[in-house]
């Protein structure tokens, strides 16, 4: 299989370009998605290669964006909007939570909603307490919508086209310190020439070992494998495992991992309290107690807004550093 | 006076229309308060006019987006009284197998009306996007939503306002204006000369009508839809109208409205405006009418029984309704 190097940014673009080629109902709207390419430049030259019809600018209207989403695969198309921010969200929080997740289920299985809203969180570029936030986890309480979170430009590609093709909503999040920082494993990476899918709602093991597990996700998958390989050099096999889907989470790949090492370590960028690795602990405690040989650590950001100021942000962020620490007093 | 291009058998259907929805109505309100009915119920009684006239100028394969308040909407578009009363007492003959409720009872994607939303605004964008669905696929067809005045003051409608009027989408936007939002008049909460003055400054072609006077909604409904049609953009209607009961089921009504105003508006009932006029063009008498209540009244007899006879959904199936795709 012919492969190449491309960035998340690349691979995202991909994605997108070969589902509207593929498929005529797929459109994609969104602040700046079209004359400017996205501000990230995830929807370059798709306006030129699909044209306005297809790819549209909205006006800075979050509750219209995800309804308009809704509305529009209700009426036989798959869109894929764009908001900017994860923060920005919250706007729509009406829209994604209490219409997109719920409406299949009220309406008796009546309706489908094949929808995909991409966001992206900036945690680790700086971006200050509103423009920073992971709030996947509080997306959690919103069975009916799928959220997806890729940690590499494989993934970011495998599963952005599963998500288009996908039935229900799904929230697709991206990682913006994985768009622009180069010294992340997630940064750049193999693509295949080939057209693949990535099924959603199952985890990956990312890197084989025995001595403990890392469960992370999105951008805390290159500071887990950065770990890894520094535990490595001290002898130690760490078993990294990327969620890939938040919700639905695939609860057997985690536990399966975590009875052949024993230890687990959960490492992603939620708010410690009632965040993501709160419910992958809780779970495990609850179905696989008896192969834990020792306490779970929880690694997150702590439960206080992002600090703006870059020093200060990086000491709030999960890093590999924390990880290797946290795993060497775990396996001593 | 009675426009000439009604003719007296669309008239008949129009008025069939309304009496179903207030006989159904008088079900609902019944079967809640002999606490057969559990859950909001909020009644359409008074807003037959609005409905009916609306959907009437339809094409059946226009979208209609409804609300909380929609039974009318459903029973205005056909789909079965016996499927929204199922859905009203919550048992699996209902449109979603009983397990929306009353506040989505109308949802009934064979009659297109994919949505009633239990959320005051948020169908607003939601009809924007079934709008440029079609505007996308090149159809002739057009996505209407039903609101109330509460709607007028969410974000959402100022946005899907918005977005309809600079994406120049085939939406139309009906404002069912009772006057009242829950328990709060609207002259309380709006400083705009009017509903459709505001949507006006969106650059939208909007209209009032009389909101009682079914033949005024659907001839104002019918000029909107020409305008969507011709312009390639949304229109807006504001229905003048009232709710003769309260809120919703537990609600009376009377505590935050004059005697007199509700006085006023039940002489201005809907159905007995439509009556008068067709009598005056002896296209209907008074025995017609009955007969045409106790035809309906029959009718719900039988959905009644067979409705509370029947029974809930299996609980054991639910969680295969979450997903369309289960991992």
């Amino acid at each position: 299989m012919a492969t190449r190097e491309l960035t998340y940014v690349e691979a995202l673009n991909e994605a997108l370009r070969e589902e509207m080629r593929r498929d005529d109902s797929v459109i994609v709207f969104g602040e700046e998605v079209a004359a400017a390419g996205g501000v990230y430049k995830v929807t370059k030259d798709l306006l030129k290669e699909f044209g306005p019809k297809r790819v549209l600018d909205t006006p800075i209207s979050e509750i219209a964006i995800v309804g308009a989403a809704i509305g529009a695969a209700l009426n036989g198309l798959r869109p894929v909007a764009e908001i900017m921010f994860f923060d920005f969200v919250g706007i729509a929080f009406d829209q994604l939570v209490t219409h997109a997740s719920k409406m299949r289920f009220m309406s008796g299985g009546q309706v489908k909603l094949p929808l995909v809203i991409r966001t992206q969180y900036s945690l680790g570029r700086s971006y200050g307490s509103q423009h920073t936030q992971f709030l996947a986890a509080s997306l959690l309480q919103a069975p009916g919508l799928k959220i997806v979170a890729p940690a590499t430009p494989y993934d970011a590609k495998g599963l952005l086209k599963s998500s288009i093709r996908d039935d229900d909503p799904v929230l697709f999040v991206e990682s913006g310190a994985l768009y622009v920082n180069r010294s992340y494993y997630g940064y750049r990476g193999p693509v295949p020439e080939e057209e693949y899918l990535i099924p959603l709602g199952k985890a990956d093991v990312k890197r084989v070992g025995d001595d403990v597990t890392i469960v992370a996700v999105s951008r805390t998958v290159s500071e887990a494998m950065a770990a890894a390989n520094q535990l490595e050099e001290k002898g130690v096999k760490a078993e990294v495992v990327d969620l890939r889907t938040i919700m639905p989470m695939d609860y057997e790949t985690i536990i399966n991992s975590v009875k052949k090492t024993n230890r687990l370590v959960v490492a992603e960028d939620s708010v410690k309290t009632g965040g993501i690795s709160a419910e992958v602990a809780s779970h495990v405690c609850e179905y696989a107690f008896e192969y834990l040989e020792a306490p779970i650590v929880r690694l997150n950001s702590p439960p206080m807004p992002a600090p703006q100021a870059s020093e200060l942000e990086k000491k709030y962020m999960v890093s590999a550093e924390k990880i290797v620490n946290a795993v060497t007093k775990l396996v001593k | 006076m009675l426009r000439e291009q009604f003719s007296r058998e669309k008239l008949l259907k129009m008025l069939r229309k309304m009496i179903e929805i207030r006989l159904f109505e008088e079900r609902v309100e019944r079967l809640y308060r002999e606490g057969k009915i559990i859950g909001p119920t909020h009644l359409y009684f008074g807003q037959e006019a609005v409905a009916v006239g609306v959907i009437e100028a339809l094409d059946k394969d226009d979208v209609v987006i409804s609300t909380y308040r929609g039974h009318g909407h459903g029973v205005a578009r056909g789909v079965p009284m016996k499927a929204i009363l199922g859905e009203i007492l919550g048992r699996a003959v209902g449109t979603c197998k009983g397990l929306g409720g009353s506040m989505h009872a109308p949802i009934s994607v064979e009659h297109n009306i994919p949505l009633a939303t239990a959320i005051v605004g948020s169908g607003l964008p939601i009809a924007v996007g079934v709008g440029l669905a079609f505007k996308y696929r090149e159809r002739r067809n057009v996505a209407t939503v039903f609101f109330g005045d509460g709607a007028v003051n969410t974000g959402a409608f100022h946005e899907a306002l918005n977005l309809a009027a600079v994406w120049k989408l085939p939406v139309l936007f009906v404002c069912e204006n009772n006057l009242y939002a829950m328990y709060t008049s609207l002259k309380n909460v709006l400083a705009a000369e009017s509903i459709a003055a505001r949507a006006s400054s969106y650059g939208i072609p909007s209209y009032v009508a009389f909101g009682n006077d079914v033949l005024e909604v659907y001839e104002t409904t019918s000029k909107a839809l020409e305008k969507i049609r011709d312009q390639s953009g949304p229109a807006f209607i504001e229905c003048r109208t009232y709710r003769q009961k309260g809120h919703g089921g537990y609600d009376f009504g009377t505590w935050y409205r004059a005697k007199e105003e509700i006085e006023e508006w039940m002489r201005r009932d809907p159905i007995n405006m439509l009556t008068e006029r067709m009598k005056a063009k002896g296209f209907i008498t008074d025995e017609e009418r009955k007969k045409i209540e106790e035809e309906v009244a029959a009718e719900l007899d039988k959905v009644v029984e067979e409705v509370l006879s029947s029974p809930f959904y299996d609980y054991e199936k639910l969680p295969s309704l979450v997903y369309a795709n289960p991992p």
